[in-house]
């Protein structure tokens, strides 16, 4: 055997870093680190105020009286502190960009309608009002639009909202992706009721409604032509009755939030910082569907990071935890509902997974998108 | 998925815990050369359940951390053309060269395309016969079947307009560099499971004599680690050298010799630069001369390639299991897995990213949210 020749232990290469990328990357959309880059470092220096900083799904502001501050930005807090609790607005917008347009489960259409509907909802609000902007190509068959606008207003009746403006723009073919659809919506949070991502305490309990991972390997089951045995579907559903009967049976839950792109573990990073304490999880209590949990292991990616369209993670206090995991059971979209972790006052804005056999590991944010391993 | 949780067992993982516990009476340091059981140690938390005599080292068995910067500057030069579409595995796409990488080729409009499988290369190869499908062939043994097959099928069926950038390179070779080095610590090697699959166990032998050391053949598992970690215990224990196979239900001492001659019409051994270590001698793959056509290096020549390389990141003592990821200055610091300085940064299966994503060292290591 040859021994080995030019072997130098010494020199040690490694390229230049890469300190800013010069274009935009799919990363830059995949809700994990990039995403969170793109909005620290591009948007929030020029937007940034104090109700956009907050950075929670959804805009909590007061309304009436108080408008004029809340434009400023200075009076988001301020209708609890003034000691006569009222109603306050909650505004919210989303894009839709999915390819394929029609998938189990769901379509565009009522994927625009859900991820603004759930926006709301996780924020505690009553989604009342919708609208939506339609970027067409050129070329579109106006078969598929008619399909879509279909079962957007079947969305919309089955979350008890009304899109009430709209707008449409067509460009060149080849210059979109068939179609793009922007909606917003606005509710109303009750008087009284407080949920931010900046309220989980030590002690308290982490809830997921569901399966994780379901839509995104529906979708990327899709693309790659993975077959099941059975159809896998998006789970992609509104959410604004499973957190209402949450909220009545409990006003104390501490916050919600759906875990759409970058999934579950974006979602819980975020809660981590934003409250600064530790979220610590358990792998063998998080529902996973055997099929997602296949598709994962064959595309090398993990459930955690996959994105999700009709489920929601609450952070309750210890007490009230297994009455909300029992109205939630009892709730058609939340019949899986496993309790999944707890918040520990230990690492502070980290999330801690205990594996399967006992073992340890951080889940950090995604950083840009999941990449297949090679081997 | 019973297979899954077969070899994920809570009971049975504490049991083989206690069992390597109980025959260790020594420090021993064991490297797993291949990337896929690192990242799958540390995703379950596998090192923190050993005995602290019983040290893992991570060895450079990820073939995105061992690919040449000059290989992937000249992927990058290929990807930009605008006559080329350009395949790739997924986690190469965020190695960086000199300057920029292949996800910021895709960004100023190169088409540059993630695939599962090389044959795929090929329908899209005659979907667009205007344009010539290059797939940035890299990997260890494991991969080199379907590659191999890919290129064949190229030949058989007619077709020209593809072509492979090929980075294969051989485990043995890379062991036997290890092994040779004045500064090796390493007494017992967990062998890489899938790559024996292909290639079988045969070559090892030899390997074990020479170094007296012990070989174990180890699967991906929780389970499969942990045997393969006991097994590796008890022979260094016991002083027996050789190579013992646990991962019997993958791997045959001959390996698949369909896969390793199919290999052998396609591709010849030549010596091979490694990132981090230099060139070793037959450790690579090299198309023979005659599908020399499909060579996407000499279809493409790319001239006034200026590699330029940074000394503060580690990854080649890291690739060599000499230090340790948390021990170099930029680990987590201006090394993220977002902004990699080295390679063994990029790939999930590198150490670097492994030791990052699930947070080794977490109580020296901020790791942003």
């Amino acid at each position: 055997m040859n021994e080995p020749r030019d072997v130098d232990f010494d020199r040690m290469s490694c390229p230049l870093p890469l300190t800013d990328y010069d274009h935009v990357l799919l990363g830059h959309g995949s809700g994990g680190k990039l995403t969170a880059d793109l909005i620290q470092r591009v948007f929030l220096p020029e937007l940034g105020n104090l109700i956009l900083d907050a950075l929670e799904d959804q805009a909590i502001v007061p309304f009436g009286a108080t408008l004029g501050g809340a434009a400023q930005g200075s009076a988001a807090n301020s209708a609890a502190t003034n000691g006569h609790p009222a109603p306050r607005l909650a505004f919210t917008t989303d894009s839709f960009v999915v390819r394929p347009l029609f998938f189990p489960g769901g379509d565009i259409g009522r994927l625009a309608v859900h991820g603004t509907v759930n926006d709301l909802a996780v924020g505690g609000a009553i989604p009342l009002y919708l609208s939506a902007a339609f970027i067409l190509e050129e070329g579109l068959p106006m078969n598929d639009l008619r399909r879509i606008v279909t079962s957007l207003a079947e969305a919309c009746r089955e979350a008890n909202v009304q899109l009430v403006t709209g707008d449409t723009k067509v460009v060149d073919h080849g210059k979109g992706d068939q179609i793009f659809i922007t909606t917003s919506g606005i509710g109303i949070v009750p008087a009284g009721r407080r949920l931010s991502i900046r309220k989980a305490r030590p002690g308290d309990r982490v809830i997921v409604s569901g399966t994780i991972g379901d839509h995104g390997i529906a979708i990327m089951s899709l693309r790659e032509g993975i077959e099941f045995e059975t159809v896998l579907e998006s789970d992609s559903a509104a959410l604004h009755d499973l957190t209402r009967v949450m909220l009545d049976a409990c006003p104390e839950i501490r916050c919600m939030r759906d875990p759409t792109r970058g999934g579950v573990s974006s979602a819980l990073n975020e809660l981590a910082a934003a409250s600064n304490v530790g979220v610590h999880i358990h792998e063998p209590k998080l529902p996973v569907r055997a099929e997602v949990s296949a598709a994962c292991e064959m595309l090398g990616l993990d459930p955690l990071y996959v994105a999700n369209e009709g489920k929601l993670i609450a952070v309750v206090p210890a007490e009230h935890a297994e009455r909300v995991l029992s109205v939630m059971r009892q709730h058609p979209l939340g019949r899986n509902s496993a309790l999944i972790g707890e918040i520990v006052q230990d690492h502070p804005g980290m999330v801690i997974m205990r594996s399967v056999i006992g073992g340890d590991r951080v889940v950090t944010m995604l950083a840009g998108e999941q990449l297949p391993r090679i081997c | 998925m019973k297979y899954q949780q077969e070899y994920r067992d809570p009971v049975a993982a504490q049991k083989l815990r206690q069992a390597i516990a109980g025959i260790t009476t020594q420090p021993w340091t064991i490297m797993e050369v291949c990337g896929g059981q690192t990242h799958s140690i540390v995703k379950y938390g596998i090192d923190e359940l050993l005995p602290p005599k019983v040290e893992l080292v991570h060895g450079p068995g990820c073939p995105v951390c061992v690919t040449p910067l000059e290989l992937i500057d000249r992927a990058i030069a290929i990807a930009a053309r605008p006559e080329v579409i350009f395949c790739s595995f997924g986690d190469m796409l965020r190695v960086p060269g000199s300057k920029r990488d292949l996800f910021d080729v895709k960004a100023a409009g190169g088409d540059v395309r993630i695939v599962y499988s090389p044959l795929d290369c090929l329908k899209i190869a005659e979907q667009n016969p205007d344009r010539t499908v290059v797939f940035f062939a890299v990997g260890f043994e494991t991969t080199s079947p379907p590659n191999a097959m890919a290129v064949m099928q190229a030949k058989r069926r007619g077709i020209k307009n593809f072509a492979v950038l090929v980075s294969h390179v051989l485990v043995p070779p890379a062991m036997r560099a290890i092994l040779s080095s004045p500064t090796n610590r390493v007494q017992g090697f967990l062998g890489a499971g899938h790559v024996c699959a292909v290639m079988g166990y045969e070559e090892y032998e030899p390997l074990a004599q020479e170094f007296q050391i012990p070989i174990v053949v180890t699967g991906f598992e929780p389970l499969d680690l942990l045997e393969g970690i006991y097994r590796c215990v008890s022979m260094l224990e016991a002083g027996k050298v050789g190579v013992e196979n646990p991962y019997a239900r993958a791997v045959r001492r001959e390996g698949n010799r369909p896969a390793r001659q199919l290999v052998d019409e396609v591709f010849e051994v030549g010596d091979r630069k490694w990132r981090g270590i230099g060139t070793i001698p037959q450790s690579g793959l090299k198309l023979r001369p005659e599908f020399a056509e499909y060579d996407a290096e000499t279809r493409f020549a790319v001239s006034q390639l200026e590699v330029l390389e940074s000394d503060v990141c580690i990854s080649g003592l890291i690739l060599q299991g000499i230090r340790k990821p948390h021990e170099c200055p930029a680990f987590g610091k201006t090394c993220t897995p977002e902004r990699p300085l080295g390679a063994t940064m990029v790939s999930s299966e590198g150490a670097c990213a492994a030791y990052y994503n699930y947070g080794r060292y977490r109580g020296t290591t901020p790791v942003p949210v």
